[in-house]
């Protein structure tokens, strides 16, 4: 058996390259065939997702917009390491540390927070490295269904902190269901 | 000549002009929704119910577009070439018999705008003038891709009429008129001629496609190497004449493929039917009948359009040169063959 005969997958086709018969070049068999094939296509069932009216089912591990979490007490967690910001690949996180005060102690859970925090979504790709590079457990890729919202502006694109972190009422709630397990 | 010929005949012509341009109008859209159907899609359903106002929607925004113009020296032919490819695709519609007649207030009304003995002449005359439309476009353009377009479309049009005209001369020998009128009568029932005469047929489809600028042979216009052939300088309304004139003449030559090959207006038992039913009822299932035909035919065209992809011009030559002349020659011979065997049977008395 020669190397040129051996088909592992069982799929080898052999191409030939033989005169095509006189019933062949006239092609209007093979048009009536392909004619044939796209009627076929006529009657079924369409792909499309009617979009405004039907929304495409996310998947279970689907990546949405980051949140910026806090602890059972409503604290933030991020401490503005900036291990989010090295780890991403698009560019597309910016911080700016600050060090807590003595009165903030039941805003920030570290002694270091994030006074800006910034995330420009025309730039991120939601590839979800940030939470993975996240030591302190404080960034998330949410699997809510908020996208981000269309605007004329680049500038409504880029998330603050206003924008990213948890809600209060979200951390007591979570907090809540988590003593009551 | 009365004057109620003269209110007749306007009457009919108005129609048959309503008709032509509504179906031109929503051939576009049947054009996309098919195609969207083909290709697994839903196709424009967003202008009314089922998209059914989208022409309009399109009408509208051609109209509303800037009024583009290139630089060029030729301004009155750029005009001109839009209004004779649409005048010419309307032209046609005046001798095709859209029924046998009626009878009304006591007399009898022919549906046709003018039954004149040579029409079929008539329409190769008015379709051979539909080529002036895009070389006058093309060329007044001032701009390589439409010369190249409408050279190509020159050229296609001269060797495709050529067949067509031979594949028209084997009918001819059979029915022995030029009249549409006529030659509707003669396929009374279910004698259809592509029965009689299916070599014929096949090449006189194959020519349309040519003729009306159709894929597989839209090498006129071509978008993926002439940007939109003759008509990439045309904006606004003039690029819509251009669109509207194509979805026209499909039209047309849809037409005249169900009168010349497929009966017209005769269905099988359309004599019962004149015979119980009345004349008036029965040439009005022969209208429907032979509009069902004709949105048919233009439905395949447009299957035909996604089906197979642009031939290579090369090809479109060779098809039209090499192939398709022998090949109504040859049918020409061979009708002639069988129609003087008859004869000679006919005389010896067998």
């Amino acid at each position: 058996m020669s190397i040129e005969t051996i088909s592992l997958s069982g799929r080898k086709v052999q191409v030939s390259n033989k005169e095509m018969t006189f019933l062949e070049r006239l092609y209007l068999v093979a048009i009536v065939k392909g004619l044939l094939i796209t009627l076929k296509h006529l009657f079924s069932r369409k792909v499309t997702i009617q979009y405004p009216e039907q929304v495409r089912t996310m998947s279970p591990v689907y990546r949405g917009q980051h949140m910026l979490k806090r602890d059972e007490q409503g604290r933030e967690n991020c401490t503005a390491c900036g291990l989010c910001a090295l780890s991403c690949p698009a560019e597309a996180i910016t911080m700016k540390a600050a060090e807590r005060k003595a009165n903030e102690k039941h805003l920030y859970r570290e002694e270091k927070y994030a006074e800006i925090y910034e995330i420009n979504m025309l730039r991120c790709i939601f590839c979800g490295l940030c939470e993975e590079a996240c030591p302190k457990d404080a960034i998330y890729l949410t699997t809510s269904k908020v996208l981000v919202p269309s605007s004329y502006e680049r500038e409504d694109f880029i998330f603050g902190k206003d924008k990213l972190v948890m809600p209060l009422e979200m951390a007591m709630k979570n907090a809540q269901l988590n003593n009551a397990n | 000549m009365d004057s109620t010929i003269i209110i007749e005949k306007s009457v009919i012509i108005l129609v048959v002009f309503a008709i032509t341009m509504v179906m031109a109008m929503y051939s576009t859209l049947a054009e996309r929704k098919i195609a969207a159907w083909l290709q697994d899609r839903v196709g424009p359903n967003r202008a009314g119910k089922g998209g059914i106002l989208q022409p309009l929607a399109d009408g509208l925004k051609l109209f509303s577009k800037e009024e583009f113009e290139p630089d060029t020296p030729n301004r009155f032919l750029f005009f001109t070439g839009p209004a004779i490819a649409m005048s010419t695709a309307l032209m046609t519609s005046a001798v095709i018999p859209w029924g046998d007649k009626f009878h009304l207030f006591g007399r009898d009304i022919i549906l046709q705008a003018s039954n004149i003995d040579n029409a079929l002449l008539y329409i190769f005359a008015i379709l051979s003038i539909g080529v002036y439309g895009i070389m006058i476009g093309g060329w007044a353009s001032n701009n390589k891709f439409s010369l190249m377009g409408a050279v190509r479309a020159g050229s296609q049009m001269v060797s495709y009429e050529i067949a067509m005209g031979l594949s028209m001369i084997a009918l001819l020998m059979m029915t022995g008129t030029l009249s549409l009128r006529e030659i509707s009568l003669q396929q009374e029932g279910m004698q259809w001629n592509v029965f009689y005469q299916p070599l014929s047929f096949l090449i006189f489809l194959i020519c349309s496609f040519a003729e009306t600028n159709r894929t597989p042979f839209d090498l006129a216009e071509c978008e993926s190497e002439l940007i939109g052939g003759y008509h990439t300088e045309y904006s606004s309304m003039k690029m819509g004449f251009y669109l509207f004139a194509e979805y026209a003449s499909m039209f047309i030559s849809s037409t005249i493929l169900a009168v010349l090959f497929f009966g017209g207006y005769n269905y099988p038992g359309i004599s019962w039917a004149v015979e119980n039913w009345g004349v008036n009822i029965a040439n009005l299932i022969g209208i429907g009948v032979l509009f069902a035909k004709i949105c048919f035919f233009i439905f395949f065209y447009m299957w035909v359009r996604w089906t197979i992809p642009r031939f290579r011009y090369d090809q479109l030559m060779n098809l039209g040169w090499k192939i398709l002349i022998p090949l109504s020659i040859v049918n020409i011979m061979i009708t002639g063959i069988v129609i003087l065997r008859h004869e000679i049977a006919v005389f010896l008395g067998f």
